[in-house]
């Protein structure tokens, strides 16, 4: 295998029901249902699903959303700012544990 | 049949690449489909590829270096063949219809017996070819304006359209609103065409045309009536630039995986016939684009009467997929 990602591999994704289908099955309803119209409109959803992308860092879904986000009527400048929504938290998140850090290093010292 | 693709200015008999999608003609065989047309309604009218911009999704190459344009001559037997099929709709298109010196009397001819005359504008051609006059002429004969307008964002406007593209397009569109064009309650009618900036399909016309409201009504107070997402069709520029950018296999497939059987019925083809600068019949305009002349055969305006019979078949290729992906192009 000359690489582990493969970009074919997105187009095949319904394979995984091969083996224990009903799972899949149930998993793939769930995500249509997930990623229709309802309180948030699906531009707004694909535009979240791009930055949750970049947080896990899934090359599939980046490049399944960005065309998504595109196909949705979002542009460069929209899309750029989700992921810097996403890159925020991630950021954010370490930070924050730095206060964990602090606390602990107070305790132990003079 | 002698057809020349460059006459028709699709650069080319369409550039060679594996698409890797099913012949279109074989899909429909395959479902147990045929594209029949409906009785006649519309005829859309191609003034020629002269054009004042160079885009980048155009499926015709229409841009300055063509100057093709129909002449008094054939407007005549176009007047005279228009007359025999006494369409609902009239839709001039090219290039920029603008740039016909002899626009001005196509729309004086037409308009005083044709219920809906629409012209096709890409609003920047309008002020090069002299706005006032023009727009005087269209608002007394209340000519439906549609005009390209594919994104509220700048980038992707310029991207497709050209650098500088946004702010004349806008300025525009103000100055057809001052006009009355699309103001509400107006009877002027200012459409507006959103294609996608790129090889992905548009966002769905309903959602689309309330974001396009809020956002021209929001940044620069600008009004419209209706707005239309269509698919870019791979033909022409569009399709040199899907494959010198590795995109075209990619595009073809996703057009495919949307085909929507459903659209079939309301397709325009069945119910529009394209006519040429140079007064050749065609299904459409993207057949014209390819020379794939109406009915497989080469027709010319002084040789028919009215609209082809319903029942006869329309010629299809692979780019049909564009106006059968999603929700349809109509
Ligand atoms: S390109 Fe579209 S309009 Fe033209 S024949 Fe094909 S389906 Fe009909």
């Amino acid at each position: 295998m000359a690489d582990y990602y493969s970009p074919e591999d997105l187009n095949r994704f319904q394979e995984i029901g091969g083996e224990a289908s009903e799972l899949a099955r149930k998993f793939f309803d769930y995500y249509g249902a997930v990623f229709s119209e309802g309180a948030l409109s699906e531009r707004e959803k694909a535009l979240i699903a791009l930055a949750v992308a970049h947080a896990v860092q899934c090359p599939y879904c980046i490049d399944a959303y960005t065309r998504a986000c595109l196909e949705k009527g979002s542009n460069l400048e929209e899309m750029t700012e989700a992921v810097h929504v996403a890159c925020a938290i991630r950021g954010g998140a370490s930070l924050i544990h730095g206060i964990q850090m602090r606390r602990i290093a107070a305790k132990l010292s003079m | 049949m002698e057809s020349s693709w460059a006459v028709y200015g699709c650069t080319a008999e369409p550039a060679k690449a594996e698409s890797g999608v099913e012949p279109f003609r074989k899909k429909l065989a395959r479902l147990g489909k045929t594209l029949l047309r409906a009785t006649g309604t519309t005829l859309q009218v191609n003034l020629g590829p002269m054009c004042n911009q160079l885009c980048r999704h155009c499926h015709l190459d229409a841009g300055p270096h063509r100057t093709e344009t129909m002449d008094l001559e054939t407007m005549e037997e176009l007047l005279r063949f228009a007359r025999t099929c006494a369409p609902q709709v009239v839709d001039i298109t090219g290039g920029a219809p603008e740039l016909n010196p002899h626009l001005s009397y196509l729309v004086e001819s037409l308009s005083p017996w044709v219920p809906r005359l629409m012209i096709r504008t890409n609003l920047t051609a309008l002020a090069e070819a002299g706005t006032e006059e023009l727009l005087e002429l269209f608002r007394k004969k209340r000519v439906v304006l549609v005009a390209s307008f594919p994104s509220p964002n700048p980038a992707q406007l310029e991207a497709q359209r050209g650098i500088g593209v946004m702010g004349k397009s806008l300025e525009m569109l103000r100055v057809l609103n001052m006009a009355g064009y699309g103001i509400p309650g107006s009877e002027l009618e200012l459409d507006l065409v959103s294609n996608p900036a790129g090889a992905f399909l548009p966002p769905a016309q309903q959602k689309a045309q309330e974001r396009f409201r809020k956002e021209l009504q929001r940044r620069w107070g600008i009004h419209f009536n209706r707005l239309y997402t269509f698919a870019n069709v791979p033909l022409g520029r569009f399709r040199m630039w899907l494959i010198s950018t590795g995109n075209f296999q990619g595009y073809m497939q996703r057009l495919q995986s949307a085909f929507n059987p459903l659209t079939l019925e309301g397709l325009m083809c069945r119910s529009l016939v394209s006519i040429s600068w140079e007064g050749y019949l065609f299904d459409c305009d993207f057949n014209l684009c390819v020379a794939l002349p109406m009915g497989g055969m080469k027709r010319h305006i002084s040789e028919m009467e009215g609209f082809p019979e319903p029942g006869s078949p329309i010629v299809v290729g692979d780019h049909c997929y564009a106006c059968t992906a999603g929700s349809g192009f109509t």
